[in-house]
């Protein structure tokens, strides 16, 4: 009984959550268009956290995706404003993603530091790059190619009024994909190996280093996405506009690993942590919620989960 | 006079009872053997006395009087002293750190720690146990394992000032890690700790130390109290049987079927970091003994194998190759391993029976996840090594340390091995549990897997090895005949010096 309540403790929280915003916002909240609305406004966390919790599944962190994002976006837009095709653009910013979380990898796995201190690291280093490249400028306006910028506002009209937007669906196809990855395949056995004893899967001949190469790798490219839905969005890019995603998504893991029976994460859990903050976020906007006040909550409720979790397994 | 009672222990985890109303009434000034089979609740039974894990019911009478215990602090006050199997040790501190963990530090003062004093103590204390030779500046986690044990045995030993001395000893198999002298020593001490009055409840698998040095003797099965008795009074075979149900002997399989021609690894004249002259020829199905000291260099010629360690001189060859560079190689050329300390390096304890065994070879299965295909392959495994467990997807975590250690041999099984290379493979394992292990390893070679088996347990390694490849710090003195050898042998060519 306990070990159930702990388990969806977090997803009760949600719906709570829920049906709190849903009493106290009559008419705007419960409403088709404002819940796409959270949809396409958590997507580019869900994409960041999704992809987070691939190296989080090993034990590992990734503290640097949220330089790594800015810096995707601005590529896209330098590449964009150098004339290259939207394409090419987005492939070279997806290429510089893999590229910096290759070179977590290389970091973490090859060479041994502690992923906290690797990624602190490169967190700065990525950001310090995206700086160096935009000269420390917001590129925007005519440099965005419209069809760039256009995705963010593109969506499958599901009835009159209520659109379902792009972003939304890549967000869930990224979580389709990772899902698959974590549950359904060896690779991802193996990583949860590796997070379970990394030492016992080294010696039974689990290839460690190249899988966390790889894992990192994976984050790396989930960031790069989730800085172009980005800068998409805001139809610009500036060397920090995604810096918030890194804590947030941490976050978001964290709440989700409260659900799990052992305290692993799992990419379906994370999604509800998403939901949880995105819920929030979009809730105590709407009711005029200073936005200080809304951080120092959504703060409270991260360690107040975790904490709940930790104690209930403690006591089972 | 009775010292101490613990009446009507009771414990369930999640529903399923470990520990079932079992009294034990510990007399002061005599030692008492608990013995029972892995997952028997022996180690449930140390928790609550230690107040690691808070009992269902629990009542602890000390010389009369009621005791509380909810908490290791309370079973400090309580004057229990717990010395568990799994080493407690900080690896960054000093040994006199260690040695004093979990109690305050002597202070200068009032608020600078005497390290002198500290150091002092911590000197007093090994020098008790007949462990002078530790240095207690050195960093524990530098220390070979029976050093560390030494370590954490005289952290209970120690008696602050200021705080009464210890009714109660618990001793979790103490010298699984300990070398016979060491064990020595430590028997000893508990000969001196008893005529101070104290009572002592000790825990161990080797039948020879229970039967020396203890008094009484209480077995446990399934969570249940079996039998009490003294020892002078009862049989070793009633003590088997009590533990396991059932009449088994307490000997080794011996082998059945010759040694094939086939060569499977050779090495001659190899040299690594730790090792020197390692010169042997393995065939078949052939099981090679490795001996030694603590720590003289078993590990180093298994993880030569393992591709863990490479040759610095001579040559080798493995399965008609050169030597594996990597674990991952080593697996999947048909080399398995089944590490020493199964918790830390063999086993994901939170992940399933299936994971755990199949993990070397998920690669079979291809790139997607085939759950039935594997649950009912690591059934068939499960039944191969005899594991008792509910179903596949049981966290190992939940097994008796014998069926852990069964999990690490179905996973080596997967592989269908060619060489297996082992390493304590039945350490903390009970007897039953034992000789089953015993006739899987006899099973494999008779399949034609060579092993090579490294072990501190004379009786195992003279029962199972064909040939034995004796080690002293890291040079191979000897490679001898099982058959040439008494057991008297085998120890003096471990021990003596110039054993050629």
């Amino acid at each position: 009984m306990v070990t159930y309540l702990r388990q969806f403790g977090t997803l009760l929280g949600l719906v709570g959550i829920f049906l709190f915003f849903a009493v106290q916002l009559p008419g705007t909240f419960v409403t088709a268009q404002n819940l796409l609305n959270i949809s396409q406004q958590i997507s580019m966390l869900a994409v960041t956290a999704f992809t987070m919790t691939i190296v989080m599944v090993m034990g590992d962190f990734d503290l640097s995706v949220g330089s790594t994002a800015s810096l995707a976006g601005i590529v896209a837009a330098v590449l964009f404003a150098a004339g290259w095709p939207v394409s090419a653009g987005v492939a070279a910013a997806l290429a510089v993603g893999i590229a910096g979380g290759i070179f977590n990898g290389v970091l973490v796995a090859y060479i041994g530091i502690l992923p906290f201190i690797a990624t602190l690291g490169t967190l700065t280093m990525f950001s310090g790059l995206a700086f160096l490249i935009s000269d420390g400028k917001t590129i925007f306006g005519r440099d965005i190619p419209p069809e760039f910028a256009g995705f963010a506002r593109s969506g499958i009209t599901l009835a009159e009024g209520v659109t379902l937007p792009s972003m939304t669906i890549a967000a869930a196809l990224v979580l389709l994909v990772i899902f698959v990855v974590l549950e359904h395949t060896t690779f991802g056995r193996r990583l949860y190996a590796i997070g379970g004893n990394i030492h016992a899967a080294e010696l039974a001949g689990i290839n460690v280093r190249r899988l966390r190469l790889s894992a990192f790798a994976l984050t790396g490219l989930g960031a790069a996405v989730a800085g172009l839905m980005y800068a998409s969005r805001v139809a610009s890019a500036n060397p920090t506009q995604s810096a918030g995603l890194m804590l947030d998504a941490i976050a978001a893991v964290f709440l989700g690993m409260t659900m799990g029976r052992q305290g692993e994460p799992r990419v379906l859990a994370t999604l509800v942590g998403v939901m949880i903050l995105g819920v929030l976020d979009n809730g105590l906007t709407q009711m005029n919620v200073d936005s200080y006040v809304r951080e120092i909550l959504i703060g409270a409720i991260v360690i107040a989960a975790v904490a709940t979790s930790s104690f209930g397994r403690k006591r089972a | 006079m009775e010292r101490l009672s613990l009446i009507g222990l009771s414990k369930a985890y999640d529903g399923l009872p470990a520990l079932r109303d079992v009294t034990l009434h510990l007399a002061a000034g005599r030692v008492h053997a608990l013995m029972g089979e892995n997952g028997a609740g022996k180690s449930t039974l140390i928790k609550l006395i230690a107040g690691v894990v808070r009992a269902d019911t629990m009542q602890v009478m000390c010389d009369g009087r009621s005791v509380a215990i909810a908490s290791p602090a309370d079973a400090t006050r309580a004057g229990f002293r717990v010395i568990h199997q799994e080493l407690n040790i900080v690896p960054q501190l000093s040994v006199a750190e260690n040695i004093q963990l979990g109690r305050p530090f002597p202070r200068r003062l009032g608020l600078l720690v005497d390290w002198r004093q500290l150091k002092d103590r911590a000197r007093a204390a090994l020098e008790f146990l007949g462990a002078a030779h530790i240095d207690v500046t050195a960093q524990a986690g530098d220390l070979p394992t029976g050093d560390r044990m030494l370590t954490c045995i005289a952290s209970a030993l120690t008696v602050d000032p200021d705080v009464p001395a210890p009714c109660l000893y618990v001793l979790d198999e103490p010298t699984a890690a300990l070398t016979a002298s060491e064990s020595e020593k430590l028997f000893d001490v508990i000969k001196r700790l008893t005529a101070r009055g104290a009572a002592v409840l000790y825990v161990s698998h080797r039948m020879d130390e229970v039967m020396r040095i203890c008094d009484d003797v209480t077995v446990l099965r399934d969570g249940q109290h079996v039998m009490t008795a003294p020892i002078a009074d009862t049989a070793r075979a009633a003590i088997i049987e009590a533990m396991t149900g059932q009449t088994v002997r307490d000997g080794v399989l011996a082998r059945q079927t010759p040694i094939a021609d086939d060569v499977i690894c050779t090495a001659r004249g190899v040299r690594t970091a730790r090792l020197q002259g390692i010169d042997f020829a393995l065939q078949a199905g052939e099981i090679l003994g490795v001996a030694g000291l603590e720590d003289a260099g078993q590990s180093d010629l298994l993880r030569l194998f393992l591709g863990l360690e490479r040759a610095r001189a001579g040559q080798m060859k493995v399965l008609g190759g050169p030597a594996p560079t990597s674990p991952v190689q080593a697996w999947s050329r048909g080399i398995a391993y089944v590490p020493r300390e199964r918790r830390a390096d063999g086993l994901m304890l939170g992940m399933a029976v299936r994971d755990n065994a199949l993990l070397p070879h998920l690669g079979d299965y291809g790139v997607f996840v085939r759950r039935a295909t594997e649950s009912a392959r690591t059934r068939s495994l499960a039944e191969q090594v005899r594991l008792r467990f509910r179903d596949a997807v049981q966290p190992v975590g939940q097994l008796s340390g014998g069926n852990q250690q069964k999990v690490l041999f179905a996973r080596a099984m997967a592989g269908k091995p060619r060489l297996l290379l082992l390493e304590e493979p039945t350490r903390g394992v009970d007897i039953g549990a034992r000789s089953e292990i015993h006739a899987l390893i006899r099973g494999l070679s008779a399949e034609g897997c060579a092993v090579i088996l490294a072990s501190s347990d004379l009786p195992e390694l003279l029962g199972l090895s064909d040939r034995l490849l004796i080690l002293q710090k890291g040079r191979q003195v000897a490679l001898i005949d099982r058959a040439a050898l008494t057991p008297a042998d085998l120890l003096a060519r471990i021990y003596s010096p110039k054993a050629a």
